[in-house]
């Protein structure tokens, strides 16, 4: 078990930086989970951390070496590939014990290490199988154990629940999660879906084209999205983005109507960030947005209007009661919560 | 096994009437000849200079197996049937494992390696495709001779071990591998040899395998090479002495015993096809890993 440190990390495949400088202290036995779209570098800076990249800038350490020149195997690592990468042609025992057969450890150790991941990923009775034998779900466990009877510093996992079916992710989603509280293994876990991320993450990193935009826990991440692309990234439906110009404290929206709306600079364009579930229904004398509904999808529990703003065609997505008698063509007046109002430069795409 | 389960295929009716007669004509024209050959091991020679030859085995195979193994080439050929057997199997086998080894290791590093040159190495070896052993007969042979290998095993084995083919073929499955596979293992803290001893060589086994029975082959019936560089009877293959036990005039052939020793130059590779026939046709059809 370790913290790990990154320091102005930078990578670049000839000539071309892919990831930006990212600079990041992981505490020990910390979640932290690394979450962007697709090809914005999580791959690369996990896989960096591992030693199966190369750097191209700044430093590594894990506990208190610098692991910038060390072989993945002396990092003190473990790692779990998005398509498993299990042995084929050894038993499920032989792929856990590969390891540390390796390091030359005591078979009777060897022995308890597996044993002891076998009962808590309850795979004892596939310790023998090869792992062609195995369902989608087994050899994920597995792969998961490989990494487990390492005991290593820190646990590396890139996407491992990509591949399975949705149920089966919650499953295992919420296993990892036991897992991590009952060994506080330091984690470092890639994924693209938010709902993993926000789920399992003690802090996230939200990487948007090479950059961390922001470094939080999931909470600060939800209710202060430090950029507009972290913005419309976490959160589902994403959230409503759209420009307003401040005029006195006064938001003109782009159907022209006038909002009063608190924070707003004395004058100039500005990014005006919404939740769908952060707005509320409200008469239509009150100040407000007036949005006209183009589709209504009933879900149960609750409903999404989508609409335009009157007057524009910027779409707003909004959240219903379940109960909604709204439909097509309707106009709805609605207006942003106390305090959940989000704005953003539209020239850094920072939060103001 | 069920028929039905065994392809995308399945021939039904007429079809499969058809495809059954055309696979037994199929079958006559290739084993036709060899169980000719082996007939006539069991003739005397008389039987079998006067047409036309019985189709059926005679009474003398005992006579003439036996004659064969004691001492009977040895004073035709001045050398003993169990030396040309000895003689061709380690060469066949010498090439066979040579072949395996030299195009493992290199395909290994073509693949798994970046070093300078790399593609220049990969091409290399592939050009020298274009350039089979009887193109290159007359350098071999001097550097041979410079050497001091004319007679010996090291110079029957060498210049026939170097394969683009099988380095080829190793290249191509080692490239299948899945590069995560390799990152696993190093993860895990194997170093190269530990990844090819512990997951490359037993993932490629059925290939080697493949490749063992062609080279075997390939290294059993090689004819220009041994005839050139080997001029002492001691060092004859089994088929040399074969060519030289009948270039005697037609009467003086002793055809019996050329049809024995046919059938002993047959019999290893069908030994080593039959003995490694599943591992054989699974290393050439096998696409899961
Ligand atoms: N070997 C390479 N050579 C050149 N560019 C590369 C290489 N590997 C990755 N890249 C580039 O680096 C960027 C980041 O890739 P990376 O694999 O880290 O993305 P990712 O965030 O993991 O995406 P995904 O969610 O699709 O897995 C991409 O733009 C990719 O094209
Ligand atoms: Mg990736």
């Amino acid at each position: 078990m370790a913290h790990i440190q990154l320091n102005d990390l930078r990578k670049s495949y000839a000539g071309q930086e892919v990831i930006h400088g990212i600079t990041m202290d992981i505490s020990n036995g910390e979640f932290v989970v690394i979450v962007g779209p697709s090809g914005c570098g999580k791959s690369t800076l996990l896989r960096m951390v591992a030693g199966l990249e190369g750097i191209s800038a700044g430093t590594i350490s894990i506990g208190d070496r610098v692991v910038n020149d060390l072989e993945p195997r002396e990092r003190d690592i473990a790692m779990v590939f998005q398509n498993y990468a299990l042995y084929p042609h050894m038993s499920v025992r032989e792929n856990m014990a590969y390891g540390l057969k390796i390091a030359k450890m005591p078979v009777a150790e060897i022995d308890a290490r597996v044993a002891k991941a076998a009962t808590m990923l309850e795979l004892e009775p596939y310790l023998d199988r090869k792992p062609r034998a195995l369902s989608g779900g087994q050899r994920q466990r597995v792969a998961m154990g490989r990494a487990l009877v390492r005991e290593p510093a820190a646990f590396l996992l890139d996407e491992p629940l990509s591949n399975l079916d949705a149920k089966l992710r919650v499953q295992m989603r919420l296993q990892i999660k036991e897992l991590h509280q009952r060994t506080g293994q330091t984690t470092l876990y890639v994924t693209h879906d938010q709902v993993e991320a926000m789920t399992l993450a003690d802090r996230l990193i939200v990487m948007n084209k090479g950059v961390a935009d922001q470094i939080a826990t999931p909470h600060e991440v939800y209710m202060t999205p430090a950029s507009e692309f972290v913005a419309g990234f976490i959160g589902s439906p994403a959230m409503n983005i759209f420009t307003v110009r401040a005029e006195a404290g006064v938001a003109v929206l782009p159907g022209g109507q006038r909002l009063p709306l608190p924070g707003l600079p004395a004058s100039g364009e500005v990014r005006l960030g919404l939740r769908p579930e952060d707005m509320e229904l409200v008469e239509g004398d009150t100040p407000s947005i007036p949005v006209v509904l183009k589709s209504v999808e009933w879900l149960g529990a609750d409903a999404f209007g989508y609409g335009v703003i009157e007057g524009s065609d910027v779409l707003m997505t909004l959240r219903l009661p379940g109960n909604t008698l709204a439909k097509r063509g309707d106009r709805l007046h609605v207006a942003a919560a106390q305090g959940r109002i989000h704005l953003f430069s539209p020239e850094t795409g920072k939060r103001l | 096994m069920d028929n039905s389960t065994q392809g995308p295929l399945v021939a039904r009716g007429m079809g499969r009437t058809m495809a059954h007669l055309w696979m037994i004509l199929g079958v006559i024209i290739v084993a036709f000849p060899v169980y000719y050959v082996f007939i006539a091991s069991t003739h005397s020679v008389q039987t079998i200079l006067r047409p036309p030859l019985p189709l059926l085995p005679g009474s003398d195979a005992y006579e003439n197996y036996r004659g064969a193994f004691s001492g009977e080439i040895n004073r035709i050929g001045g050398v003993s049937l169990w030396r040309l057997l000895g003689n061709t199997t380690l060469i066949a086998v010498g090439i066979a494992v040579g072949k395996i080894v030299i195009s493992m290791a290199s395909a290994y590093a073509i693949v798994f390696f970046k070093f300078p040159f790399r593609m220049a190495c990969f091409w290399l070896i592939f050009i020298t495709l274009m350039l089979p052993v009887e193109v290159r007969i007359q350098p071999t042979y001097k550097v041979m001779v410079d050497l001091g290998l004319i007679d010996t095993y090291a110079g029957l084995i060498l210049p026939l071990i170097a394969s683009a083919t099988a380095t080829l073929l190793f290249r191509q499955f080692f490239m299948t591998i899945p590069d995560e596979l390799l990152e696993a293992a190093r993860v895990d803290g194997a170093g190269p040899w530990r990844f090819f001893k512990d997951i490359l060589w037993p993932l490629s086994l059925t290939n080697v395998a493949a490749i063992f029975v062609i080279q075997f082959i390939y290294g059993w019936t090689q004819y220009l090479w041994p005839l050139l560089v080997t001029n002492s009877n001691e060092m004859n293959t089994i088929v040399i002495a074969l060519k030289k036990m009948v270039s005697f005039a037609d009467a003086d052939t002793p055809w019996n015993l050329v049809m024995v020793t046919s059938v002993l130059a047959i019999l290893p590779p069908i030994l080593v096809v039959v003995l490694m026939q599943r591992w054989f046709v699974k290393g050439l059809v096998e696409t899961e890993k």
